[in-house]
């Protein structure tokens, strides 16, 4: 449909507007990542005076900066892949189906969000350490330990979320569903996942991010070769320096990929999912 | 999931509530599907969380750390030290909480409220959308560590970007102001924190708009409403379920950030800036005093569990009159 | 269909693959028994970058080794994460063979009994108590027990002055009492320029500069009991005095109140910005951000002059880094033949000379790379005007309330409020109740 020209003033300097709000850190970031360290720690100049590509070859060396970055990928991904299987089960059972428990199990797992998340930590690594011992599973300064975390922290935001869009998805595509001859499941899989895709995305994207930004349980909970990249990045603050330009550099690398990422994924947030899928 | 006082809904699924003579299978099917994310949040969040409220009951010190169950009881002590507003451990401890909540309902609107703008704005396609939705992305992606101490680079007195385009620059005050400690460090707090923020929701609400029909709003035009009427009748009404998670999260959330007040300030938070989980970090890591740690926690808890009953009352009484 | 297959897929993979990031862990299995034990050594970060200490310490190492056949795994933990990882280690049993240890933390950790004591005869089997400082063993646990840790590197506060700023303003002395730094700075400070950079951002800096200005007005933050003893007037003196560096002498920037990352200071004094800096050894560091060597000067931090009633000679509070052993090891025997190597003398010079702090044996002084004019003074210091903090197991406590508190005064003085002795007191006070005093 056409649109007014006061929508598109407003999306033009509105969205100006937040790009600026959002760009000037970065900005920030890269030009500090260009500059030698005693610039960086100077007065601020728009334009760096001296420019070197010095900081993107050190950070490599001052801390392990490639494993890190292994270890953040797997975990991550391992984590956010499993928390959306999971919540997509779960968030399925609590929206097409009325079971007794149900109301349990929806306010206790919201309850999860309202403790800070400090004090799950040493429980949670004495279980760790307990249940490692009893089961040979290597929980703890492992990354299973850490994805296992990582994915149960993230359950509760998936499965309201999922079940937030599975209810907006209605049951007639289910019933469609079950009267071309699929299960309940084959209903799930074949017919409500392709419409509530951009859900999924976004539970895949957030979990992964939180996986990927985590920082106090990896501190504790890794040791120096599984210890992932939001911590490690830590390790550019030394006693006696900080390597801001390092920090900025490698940040800014680490981020690309993800980035790059989001650009491929937000295809999918895309709407017409549903539209027409009940004819 | 949320709707809890609506009337059900006549399908199918109300076969797995009966008796199940039937189909004994079906009825099954519910607790297989959750089954894996029982166990996991039973091991992971539930018990860690009830060894912590058993904790507050404790004197549970440095000394005790070896073995917590020598700790010696502390009946409501803990919970007493945390709560006597006019000794200096309450008294901070209130402080903290009012701060907390000042900065918590200060985000959430802002951020909803501009991830909510840009969400509208780049709806329907146009030139560079794809750049424009990653771009509002990136500070989610940036590692957190990263992103604050840019900021806080960007808003140091003497060398900072911000100083220097208000002062130098614009001309917009004489006299440099500080901004990470002062009164200007809660402003910096939570701007820093939008701008962390805004994009999350921004995300939620850009998938949760995609599936609204497009059928619905050719229907609105057709009936005259204009771009604001489609987003009264039509986007805000059909994003409510997704709305109603996301403003409860992020309150959640935001009410027990700790990376970014931690990143910001380090471990000694201005007083203007500091928030509850400071607090509670503090009396645990740092003091090792996780008794009143444990407390602060349980406290913390019962407050959110009130608003948060508060803010389901509210929300499915609306959703059952609509 | 597309996407059925995608998702069954995601889902075997999920359960193929998470199996093998188990593979990521590397926990050592240490051998129970008599086969030549691997020790898991947690050490702190004192050089440039965590890879740069591994590698001044894994030569070190081999020589251990090559010496008793005992390897050592050694992990190099951000001071981000070592104490929580201590915590951690403390509370579930499962931690490393030995570790080093701010020696500030020592009556703290000490109360939890994580530790292994070092009573006269685990002393002896490591050499014997006598060969270290004594300034350095008094910050190794709660007085009358015995020490959690020993010594490994040890260092203490100076006053850093830049000779070439001090010569432009016709100063030949460093200043030697309080009311002289204070002349001197008003010397150095021109507009633009400032004398002296403090740290005030920094809790930990605050309450140790507080700590040692305490002790010379006569004052203490415990009394003998190990009870708070925080509102006293000694105590405000000595932070009004570093307060007023700031708000009334006016050689100290106000943005200063802002540094807060434990570099900031240092740095605008290796930079020219200012003329001196209360700091600990940091020769290395200096060099590091490009201070011309020669420029380069040290002198005890000033004393009050007449000395107040009760005044302790005291300069500076004992710094470093202890060596303890973690009292869960299946090796014990192994770890203090660790301990031994570590705080032999040779490894005392090495260790030492490339950190650029000071040995905490006395016999490892005999290298000349010790009789340096700096590591003269800052030694001297060590043996003749510096103290412990205080010894108890609040000890953290105490180092985050006062700190912070300083820090708050600091922003207050900053932004133009005069910060008096009555709300000194009063924020000492409160400070106090939260110790339960």
């Amino acid at each position: 449909m056409r649109e007014p020209s006061w929508f598109r003033w407003t999306r033009r300097v509105g969205l100006s507007v937040l790009a600026v709000f959002t760009l000037l850190p970065i900005y920030v970031m890269v030009t500090s990542a260009l500059k030698p360290l005693a610039d960086v720690q100077g007065d601020f100049t728009w334009f760096p005076t001296r420019l070197t590509l010095q900081p993107f070859s050190d950070m490599w060396h001052t801390i392990p900066l490639a494993r890190y970055f292994l270890n953040s990928v797997v975990v991550s991904s391992i984590a956010s892949l499993s928390s959306v299987a999971i919540a997509l089960l779960a968030g399925y059972a609590v929206s097409r189906y009325r079971f007794r428990g149900r109301q349990t199990f929806s306010v206790v797992v919201l309850s999860t969000q309202m403790f800070p998340g400090i004090l799950f930590l040493l429980p949670l690594f004495v279980i760790f350490v307990n249940l490692g011992e009893a089961t040979g599973l290597p929980l703890y300064g492992s990354r299973l330990g850490l994805i296992i975390t990582y994915l149960t922290f993230t359950l509760p935001f998936s499965i309201w979320m999922l079940v937030g869009y599975l209810d907006s998805i209605p049951r007639e595509l289910d019933e469609a569903a079950k009267v071309d001859g699929n299960g309940p499941l084959g209903a799930l899989f074949r017919v409500v996942v392709p419409a509530a895709l951009p859900g999924i995305v976004a539970v895949a994207i957030y979990a992964f991010m939180t996986a990927w930004g985590e920082v106090l349980f990896a501190s504790v909970m890794t040791d120096d070769s599984t210890r992932t990249l939001a911590v490690g990045l830590q390790g550019y603050a030394t006693q006696n320096n900080i390597y801001w330009n390092q920090i900025m550099a490698a940040s800014l690398t680490v981020s690309v990929p993800v980035v790059v990422g989001f650009l491929l994924l937000q295809r999918f947030l895309v709407a017409g999912m549903t539209a027409g899928a009940v004819k | 999931m949320l709707d809890t006082v609506e009337a059900p809904r006549p399908t199918d699924a109300d076969l797995s509530g009966s008796v199940g003579r039937r189909r004994p299978r079906r009825e099954l099917l519910p607790y297989l599907l959750l089954a894996p994310a029982i166990v996991l949040e039973l091991l992971i969040h539930i018990i860690p969380m009830l060894v912590g409220v058993a904790i507050s009951f404790l004197k549970l010190t440095q000394f005790y750390l070896r073995n917590w169950k020598a700790a010696p009881h502390a009946g409501g002590d803990n919970y007493k030290l945390a709560l006597t507003f006019d000794k200096p451990a309450g008294k901070a401890l209130l402080h903290s909480f009012e701060v907390t909540l000042a900065f918590t309902l200060l985000v959430l609107a802002i951020s909803w409220g501009l991830g909510m703008f840009a969400a509208v704005l780049t709806q329907r396609s146009f030139a560079g959308r794809g750049l424009v939705r990653t771009l509002f992305l990136v500070p989610y992606a940036m590692p957190v560590f990263a992103s604050v101490i840019t900021w806080s680079f960007m808003l140091q007195r003497d060398t900072g970007v911000v100083n220097h385009v208000l002062v130098d620059q614009l001309h917009l005050a004489s006299q440099r102001p500080f901004w990470l400690i002062g009164n200007n460090s809660f402003l910096s707090l939570v701007v820093v924190t939008i701008w962390r923020t805004w994009p999350f929701a921004f995300l939620c609400l850009t998938a949760g708009m995609q599936s609204i029909p497009t059928e619905l709003y050719e229907a609105a035009a057709l009936d005259g409403a204009g771009i604001g009427g489609q987003l009264r009748r039509v986007t805000l009404p059909l994003l409510a379920p997704v709305n109603r998670v996301l403003v409860l999260v992020l309150f959640l959330w935001t009410f027990n950030d700790f990376t970014t007040p931690y990143t910001l300030f380090g471990k000694s938070a201005p007083r203007q800036a500091d928030l509850i989980s400071m607090h509670i970090y503090q009396n645990s890591f740092v003091n090792w005093n996780f008794g009143t740690g444990s407390a602060m926690s349980v406290l913390l808890l019962l407050f959110l569990l009130a608003v948060t009953g508060l803010y389901l009352l509210i929300v499915n009484r609306r959703a059952s009159d609509a | 269909m597309r996407l059925t297959r995608i998702t069954t897929t995601t889902i075997a993979t999920v359960l193929v693959v998470v199996p093998l990031a188990a593979c990521g862990s590397s926990k050592s299995k240490t051998g129970a028994g008599d086969a030549k034990p691997t020790l898991t050594y947690w050490a702190s970060n004192q050089g440039t970058s965590l890879e740069n200490d591994k590698q001044i310490l894994t030569p070190e190492l081999a020589k251990f080794t090559s010496q008793t056949g005992i390897k050592v795994n050694v992990e190099v933990v951000p001071w981000s994460d070592l104490l929580n990882r201590i915590l951690a280690a403390t509370t579930s049993g499962k931690g490393p063979d030995v570790l080093n240890i701010g020696n500030t933390w020592s009556s703290s950790l000490q109360a939890t009994g994580a530790l292994t004591q070092f009573d006269d005869d685990t002393m002896a089997k490591i050499g014997g108590k006598d060969r270290f400082l004594a300034g350095s063993l008094s910050a190794t646990g709660v007085p009358g027990k015995p020490p959690t840790a020993v010594p490994l590197y040890s260092l203490a506060y100076g006053l850093y002055y830049n000779k070439k700023q001090f010569a432009a303003a016709g100063i030949s002395q460093p200043p030697a009492t309080w009311a002289e730094l204070i002349a001197d700075g008003k010397k150095l400070t021109t507009a633009g320029h400032w004398a002296l950079s403090v740290e005030g951002g920094s809790a930990t800096e605050n309450v140790h500069h507080a700590f040692a200005l305490s002790q010379q007005q006569g004052g203490a933050f415990f009394d003998a009991d190990g009870k708070p003893t925080f509102n006293t007037p000694q105590n405000v003196a000595a932070i009004k005095q570093y307060l007023d560096l700031m708000q009334s002498d006016k050689i100290v920037n106000p943005s200063d109140a802002e540094y807060s990352n434990g570099t900031e200071a240092l740095k605008d004094f290796a930079t020219g910005k200012t003329s001196m800096v209360l700091w600990q050894a940091a020769a290395g560091s200096l060099k590091q951000l490009g201070m011309a060597a020669a420029d380069i000067g040290v002198a005890p931090v000033p004393l009050p002059s007449p000395t107040p009633a009760g005044g302790r000679r005291v300069t500076s509070m004992v710094a470093g880094i202890n060596l303890a052993v973690f009292d869960n090891t299946k090796h014990k025997d192994a770890a203090l033949q660790f301990v031994k190597f570590m705080t032999s003398t040779p490894e005392q010079q090495t260790l030492n000379k490339t950190y650029g702090s000071l040995p905490s044996v006395s016999d490892a002084y005999t290298d000349p790379a010790f009789q340096t004019t700096d590591v003269q003074t800052f030694k001297s210091i060590l043996s003749d005007s510096a103290a412990p903090l205080p010894a108890v197991a609040q000890e953290s406590q105490f180092e985050t309330l006062i700190g912070t508190a300083i820090k708050n005064m600091f922003a207050d003085a900053a932004s133009g409020k005069t910060v008096t002795e009555a709300d000194i007191a009063s924020q000492l006070a409160a400070a106090q109740q939260q110790l339960g005093g």
